[in-house]
């Protein structure tokens, strides 16, 4: 700092700068960084203040919450029976993802990635549904499920086999959970499977070619060289998919309503339910403060626990 | 050098930028003055030409052709004789607008006029004070709009004895039925006793014809049934019993009824997969010919027509008869279920707002709205637009009616009748059991009514 300016005052015909090097490179970061540090702070941090202040009150979600009743919205919360279904459902649809979807994602990526023919009509199409917004993709399959067979395509397809019945996929309590898997599975198995090419573009064509002349046959190559080496990837998309099956509420929400009778109720059509439907603002505050707190645990555990090689290779 | 350049371009952007952003409102004022100016000089002479320009924002749900562009027609010609009044309408579906409502109410801005159905919903909005009181505008010319509608409807619009909105249509709950399904079935006449529906039922049945459709995935389509029965069972006493909580939503008759509802159910006499349905498919079903009969408003027939294939609906072959009485029960077999379709104004509605609202019910606008059979009108002396039979049917049944219930879920607060809707559909899939339904009920009466 003092140099600088002594040699503003040594050298007369440069100008002394009125900001130091330093100052002007960092205030040119602030300068940029604010716009979207306060869109940040003004969107996501103070919300989520809001959310945690209100739920510590009985409030109806008009005028200013003043019914203070501390933590007994988090009691009644993790009493209730139906909270106990969401979260049990979203462990489900979590068990679900990372044991099926992520799979047949890994395969059709290994599959279009490599040598099949047309592979890049094949990447287009699975990669769609990924595409298609949520709302319109809900929409689109309770027309495939509608349970009258003139109606809807897969009843109408089941009972042309003599004897079968139509299946009330969205009404019956049994089936609905299923049902709703097979959406979430083909809307989202698409962003995977980009991931999982990315991730193979990045295995060396060598490591491969030396696997092949060392007599390792296609299955050997795939256990052995290219899943240890998508490695990093998968884990991302196992973290993507937990916290995507935790916030999961469009498709639920627009297909069953979390219904029937809560069969299919997920945390965020419970949420959902409790703030906006019945106007329990502070109660759905306190389910939402929850959900937070849920994937913040698992966010930082997996990060720390499981990712923490990546974060050390790439340093 | 370069980058120090690069940064006062920068700024120099943000501050046009942030410059920019405040120009459209001063050129705004800008305009508004010499506008204005005008209007104060000419207020001397007789007719005042240029207003201040209004905006009126309207949401409505009526989704089928006809009466959206009857709105539209009455928008318009509202706007022929104000000309600065610009009325900008949203259409919504149902569930939609009831969604999209709560987001805008929790954040104070409500629209000027909106759709309501009054009742419980009304009173907590008009409590939170994002209605406009209209008392004023009613009471007005010697109350001529007040004088001009029935007080039972006008006072579904009411809390705490001051008006928030207005009714435009006013009707019951019945059953809708196909006159040609059920002489294939072999009933004849229609039923008027809870022993005679389970019996047509039953015919129906034998027959291999859906008896009736529901769209239980909305829940609140079958909730009426058990509404009714309660209504039937208990009459008036019980519910305002339990409302005003001498009595108890436990009573006798509230638990009865969910016994008598899963009786019914037993029988299997709904359409496929009934429990993920929504209101849209049960009215296509009937609307096609695929069940014989529904439970529903005096909207049901507009409803069925749009979802129905050929767009006609049912037409001659469609029938109405009211719920029919319970043996032994405490209720007038002539009390009615029902409600009707009104207009709340929002807190921040201009004068031009409320009149607009006074437009749409004036005599004239409610003889078209009867004439294309979307609604039972409410202002007196409009009944002569009706032409529709089975609505003229309709309407003298609700005449008849010593005692209304508006429909549950709007009479009680938005809490309970959620929980009334999700127990109701626990009763149809036999997930709860009379007493448990009755319970949950009674238990978020105590938090919301005590």
């Amino acid at each position: 700092m003092e140099t600088a300016a002594d040699s503003g005052v040594a050298v007369k015909p440069r100008k002394a700068p009125l900001l130091t090097q330093k100052v002007q490179k960092n205030l040119t970061i602030f300068l940029f960084l604010v716009p979207a540090f306060a869109l940040f702070l003004l969107f996501i941090v103070y919300p989520i203040f809001k959310s945690v202040y209100y739920s510590f009150f009985s409030w109806k979600g008009f005028g200013d919450p003043t019914d203070f009743i501390g933590l007994e919205n988090f009691q009644q919360i993790l009493k209730d029976k139906i909270f106990q279904k969401a979260v049990l459902n979203g462990l489900l649809i979590i068990a679900l993802s990372l044991g099926i979807q992520l799979p047949l994602s890994l395969s059709l990526a290994i599959m279009v990635g490599r040598d099949l023919p047309g592979r890049a009509i094949f990447r287009m199409i699975f990669f769609l549904p990924y595409v298609i917004s949520e709302v319109i993709t809900a929409i689109a399959w309770m027309g495939l499920y509608n349970p009258d067979p003139t109606r809807g395509l897969f009843n109408a397809i089941l009972t042309l086999i003599p004897g079968v019945e139509p299946v009330a996929w969205l009404g019956d309590m049994k089936v609905v959970m299923p049902a709703l898997f097979v959406v979430l599975t083909w809307k989202f198995f698409g962003l995977h499977m980009l991931l999982f090419l990315a991730g193979l573009q990045g295995i060396p064509m060598e490591v491969e070619e030396a696997a092949r002349i060392d007599g390792a046959n296609g299955l050997q190559l795939i256990r052995f060289i290219t899943l240890p080496m998508l490695g990093s990837t998968i884990r991302t998309s196992v973290y993507l998919s937990v916290l995507g099956s935790l916030q999961q509420f469009v498709l639920v929400w627009i297909m069953t309503k979390g219904g029937p009778v809560n069969a299919s109720e997920v945390m965020a059509t419970y949420m959902y339910r409790f703030g906006f439907v019945r106007f329990w603002y502070g109660y759905g505050s306190a389910v939402a403060i929850v959900m937070l707190l849920v994937s913040l645990v698992f966010s930082i555990g997996y990060l720390r626990i499981i990712r923490q090689p990546d974060f050390q290779g790439a340093e | 050098m370069p980058r120090k350049m690069f940064m006062l371009i920068g700024l120099v952007l943000i501050i046009a930028l942030a410059l920019s952003a405040c120009a459209p409102a001063a050129t705004a004022t800008k305009a508004v003055q010499p506008t204005t100016k005008p209007a104060d000089t000419q207020a001397e002479v007789p007719t005042v030409q240029v207003a201040e320009p209004v905006t009126i924002t309207w949401w409505h749900i009526s989704t089928a052709d006809e009466h959206k562009n009857l709105w539209q027609a009455m928008a318009d010609e509202y706007v022929a004789l104000h000309p600065n009044v610009t009325i900008e309408i949203q259409v919504l579906e149902n569930e939609a607008f009831k969604t999209k409502l709560t987001t805008v109410m929790q954040s104070g801005e409500p629209p000027d006029i909106f759709q309501s159905w009054g009742g419980g919903v009304m009173n907590e909005y008009a409590n939170a004070g994002l209605l406009r009181d209209i008392d004023a505008e009613l009471d007005a010319d010697g109350g001529a709009w007040r004088n001009s509608m029935g007080e039972g409807a006008l006072g579904v619009y009411s809390y705490k004895g001051v008006n928030y909105g207005v009714p435009w249509d006013m009707g019951m709950i019945g059953w809708w039925y196909n006159k040609a399904l059920f002489e294939q079935a072999g009933i004849t006449g229609t039923p008027t006793t809870w022993t005679e529906f389970n019996d047509a039922v039953d015919k129906l049945n034998a027959a291999n014809i859906t008896p009736i459709a529901v769209g239980m995935g909305d829940k609140w389509p079958g909730m009426h049934m058990w509404a009714y029965l309660v209504t039937r069972l208990g009459g008036k006493a019980n519910f305002e019993g339990a409302l005003l909580r001498t009595g108890s939503f436990t009573d006798a008759p509230f638990v009865k009824a969910g016994e008598m509802l899963q009786g019914l159910v037993a029988k299997d006499p709904f359409q496929d997969g009934f429990l993920g349905a929504t209101y849209g498919d049960e009215a296509t079903a009937v609307g096609n010919g695929k069940a014989a009969m529904e439970l529903m408003g005096q909207w049901a027939p507009a409803v069925q027509k749009d979802n129905s294939l050929d767009k006609m609906g049912l037409g001659d072959n469609l029938g109405w008869f009211p719920f029919p009485m319970v043996e032994g029960g405490a209720g007038d077999p002539n009390d009615a279920v029902g409600g009707g379709n009104g207009f709340a104004i929002g807190k921040n509605a201009s004068d031009a707002a409320v009149d607009f609202a006074k437009f749409l019910t004036s005599l004239e606008n409610q003889i078209r709205l009867a004439q294309i059979n979307v609604a039972i009108p409410v202002v007196k002396g409009s009944e002569v637009g009706m032409t529709d039979p089975l609505m003229i049917a309709l309407q003298q049944e609700l005449a008849k009616a010593k005692y209304f219930q508006l429909y549950y879920d709007q009479a009680l607060p938005p809490a309970m009748g959620s929980v009334i809707n999700d127990s109701v559909q626990a009763l149809f899939a036999g997930t709860m059991t009379p007493e448990e339904a009755a319970q949950a009920i009674e238990d978020s009466a105590k938090l919301e009514l005590d």
